[in-house]
């Protein structure tokens, strides 16, 4: 299988276009769910739009995106108004409540889709695509469609770039700045509902909620900053889309949904392996560095209370009374130190063993690490040279 | 015998009874989830314990081997201990980590219903659907009886759910609505959650084949939800669940009969009428709270409030 080959093929491309723009609007949408803790929320969407998506198509009688996206949209925010109904006038507590609209209107699609199977042709229209995605079943004009709901979205969040920021991170500052916050979080809801629909041709509805958080999981990593995640979350998402896309077309039979899922999981789990400060692996080569640094800053301090002790500051401490003060072989860390110029060795015989003296630098960076620890180090130190 | 029998031989009888037990099962468990607040958990274990039987199924090459339960079980306790470690790694958020693990897990066990088991009755959209329409035809003999497997199945799932219930009633109910408390007394929580969490795993594998990974979650959380609405003691609760799981059932079969559309899915919607009846009568309903709000009772007892504990 050659991707190379494979672009050059005209559906290969339509898809390969169409999953990296949806992959790219839903890293960016995305990084806002994320951030304001809003991921279930997603998945109560995506799994709602599948009434929504049957009757665009019972209204519009084709497979059209248009309406069919419209419905999503319309059942998705419905049943998001059922989520807010339900714990704003009732004891029900948001993941009841999410639960309950997410499993209702995801029967209530199950049953729509099953009527319009045996009633209405929609066997042939290939709606259940709908439920895993279909990359084969995108066309030129759907990409149109993709680009102005995508690219409207998008011009959505660079407009209103900074108040969204603001009510991402801290509303209550936001509402007493008299930013419109009840408007703000309506149109990030909104857009997250957009991230969602935007992907379901491609994604289906079951796993669609996972492009919208596995790419700006995976840039959270990254960045420290909103401008570099989002940017990073578009990346890993249109990586994701086209990688997905591509190999779920070159193998017959395979669903393109759960193959982008899986190319963007691979995206978090090397993130969060990987990372710089935050990954694991960096984490653990940190603290091998700093379990390394402190190991020869005790030798150096050793040595130069070594040398104190003997009233001698070019005192030659012998290899293996150094491993006893020290508690440990010592001979690795003073090879390195060596390198690094403070510390000398000293052979006095040669059945002695070898000898290990203090440079000027040496002795001067174990004065500034005894310095910290009180007068008396630093005061006979003072008195000695 | 031959009574008993020609009333099982009739496919609608199956399929009630079946949808019934499938309700009355999660909804056992659902009433301890929605208390937990742990509600979305179900729906996340729903999607992966499907990973869990495509693996049983490619070891044992049988679509209703015991190693189904196994693995369903474990599938059900990765995704729960995943989005654990995930979650304590301090790197994501606990919503995060559900949603970063069941899809992965889901999306592997689709692929590999798409690469292996194209060809078995394994396909996806059974996964979603469920075939209860079928459940009738594959019968097993007990005793003097032929009896459908997946009622087989599924009652002996409701039973241990029971048991589980009513012989840890009282750890269950500690653990739930006062973990520290449990702790102090030498109770263990955290075990009878990952109990509760691998019990709802089982019980979907049984649901799968029934109404379907999906419709499942509908069965844990709607009928609680609704009988939450209604009453504020735990024993009302589970029984109010349980009579709204088995109303459900013969009400969705009556509608998917008369509409002739999926009968899981019609089943799982039918949870949803009876939401909306708790929503109108209930004592914690939206009506009842209007009219608390025009007319002001006397404030709640404590002792009351404390005994039934809305929130923990």
């Amino acid at each position: 299988m050659e991707l190379l080959a494979l672009f050059s093929d005209f559906t290969v491309r339509t898809v390969a276009i169409g999953a990296a723009l949806v992959g790219a609007v839903a890293g960016v949408l995305g990084s806002f769910a994320l951030l304001r803790q809003q991921i279930l929320l997603g998945d109560t969407l995506s799994h709602a739009a599948l009434p929504g998506i049957c009757l665009g198509f019972l209204i519009a009688g084709s497979r059209r995106l248009e309406p069919i996206l419209a419905g999503a949209l319309v059942s998705g925010a419905l049943a998001a108004l059922l989520v807010l109904l339900l714990t704003r006038t009732t004891r029900i507590k948001t993941d009841a409540a999410l639960g309950v609209s997410l499993s209702l209107f995801f029967a209530f699609g199950t049953v729509l889709l099953t009527y319009l199977q045996r009633h209405a042709g929609a066997a042939q229209a290939g709606l259940d695509a709908f439920l895993f995605g279909q990359a084969a079943a995108l066309v030129p004009r759907d990409l149109v469609v993709l680009a102005v709901v995508g690219g409207a979205s998008l011009l959505v969040v660079v407009l209103g770039w900074k108040e969204l920021k603001v009510t991402t991170f801290d509303a209550d500052f936001a509402r007493s700045l008299g930013r419109p916050v009840v408007l703000i979080e309506f149109v990030l809801t909104v857009l997250i509902a957009l991230a969602v629909v935007i992907g379901l041709q491609l994604v289906g509805v079951i796993l669609m909620v996972a492009l919208v958080i596995a790419p700006a999981a995976a840039a959270r990593q990254w960045a420290r900053r909103l401008e570099g995640m989002v940017v990073l979350a578009a990346v890993f998402g249109a990586a994701s889309g086209v990688v997905g896309a591509l190999v779920s077309a070159s193998y017959r039979g395979l669903s393109t949904g759960p193959v982008i899922v899986l190319v963007a999981s691979a995206f978090v789990v090397v993130s969060l392996l990987l990372a710089p400060e935050r990954g694991v692996a960096w984490q653990l080569m940190h603290a091998l560095a700093q379990r390394r640094s402190l190991r020869a800053h005790r030798v150096l301090v050793d040595l130069y209370r070594l040398a104190q002790d003997h009233d001698d500051l070019d005192y030659a401490s012998e290899q293996g009374m150094l491993d006893a003060y020290f508690g440990g072989p010592t001979g690795h860390v003073l090879r390195r130190l060596e390198r690094r110029g403070l510390v000398s060795r000293a052979q006095h015989m040669p059945e002695e063993g070898t000898h290990w003296i203090l440079t000027g630098d040496g002795r001067r960076q174990a004065r500034e690490l005894l310095t910290p620890f009180g007068e008396r180090d630093a005061a006979v130190d003072g008195a000695t040279p | 015998m031959t009574g008993l029998q020609g009333w099982l031989d009739q496919p609608g009888v199956t399929i009630v009874l079946v949808g019934a037990l499938v309700g009355v099962a999660a909804s056992l468990l659902g009433a301890f989830l929605v208390l937990r607040r742990e509600s979305m958990l179900s729906d996340a274990i729903s999607h992966s314990v499907l990973i869990g039987i495509v693996l049983a199924y490619l070891l044992t090459g049988a679509l209703d081997s015991p190693l189904h339960v196994v693995g369903a079980a474990l599938a059900g306790l990765l995704t729960v201990w995943l989005t654990d470690v995930l979650v304590r790694s301090r790197r994501v958020k606990s919503d995060a980590a559900i949603g970063l693990v069941f899809p992965a897990l889901f999306a592997v066990a689709v692929l590999l219903i798409n690469v292996y088991a194209r060809d078995v009755h394994l396909d996806t959209d059974a996964v979603l659907l469920g075939e209860i329409g079928f459940a009738w035809l594959d019968v097993v003999r007990v005793g003097p009886l032929e009896v459908a497997r997946s009622l087989l199945t599924m009652l002996v799932i409701t039973l241990v759910n029971l048991a589980f219930v009513v012989f840890l009633y009282k750890e269950l109910k500690l653990a739930t609505f006062d973990a520290m408390l449990a702790t102090a007394l030498g109770f263990r929580p955290g075990l009878v959650g990952y109990a509760l969490l691998a019990l709802v795993s089982v019980t979907a594998v049984g649901a799968f084949d029934a109404v379907g990974a999906i419709l499942f979650v509908a069965f844990v959380i709607v009928p609680p939800t609704a009988a939450y609405l209604v009453t504020d003691r735990l024993w009302r609760m589970l029984v109010l669940g349980c009579l709204v799981a088995v109303g459900s059932s013969v009400g969705g079969y009556a509608l998917a009969l008369s509409f002739d559309v999926s009968i899981g899915g019609a089943m799982a919607s039918t949870t949803g009428v009876f939401l909306l009846l708790a929503l109108i009568v209930g004592k914690h309903g939206i009506v009842a709270r209007a009219l608390r709000r025009r007319t002001p009772g006397p404030p709640p007892s404590i002792l009351r409030e404390r005994e039934t504990g809305g929130a923990p």
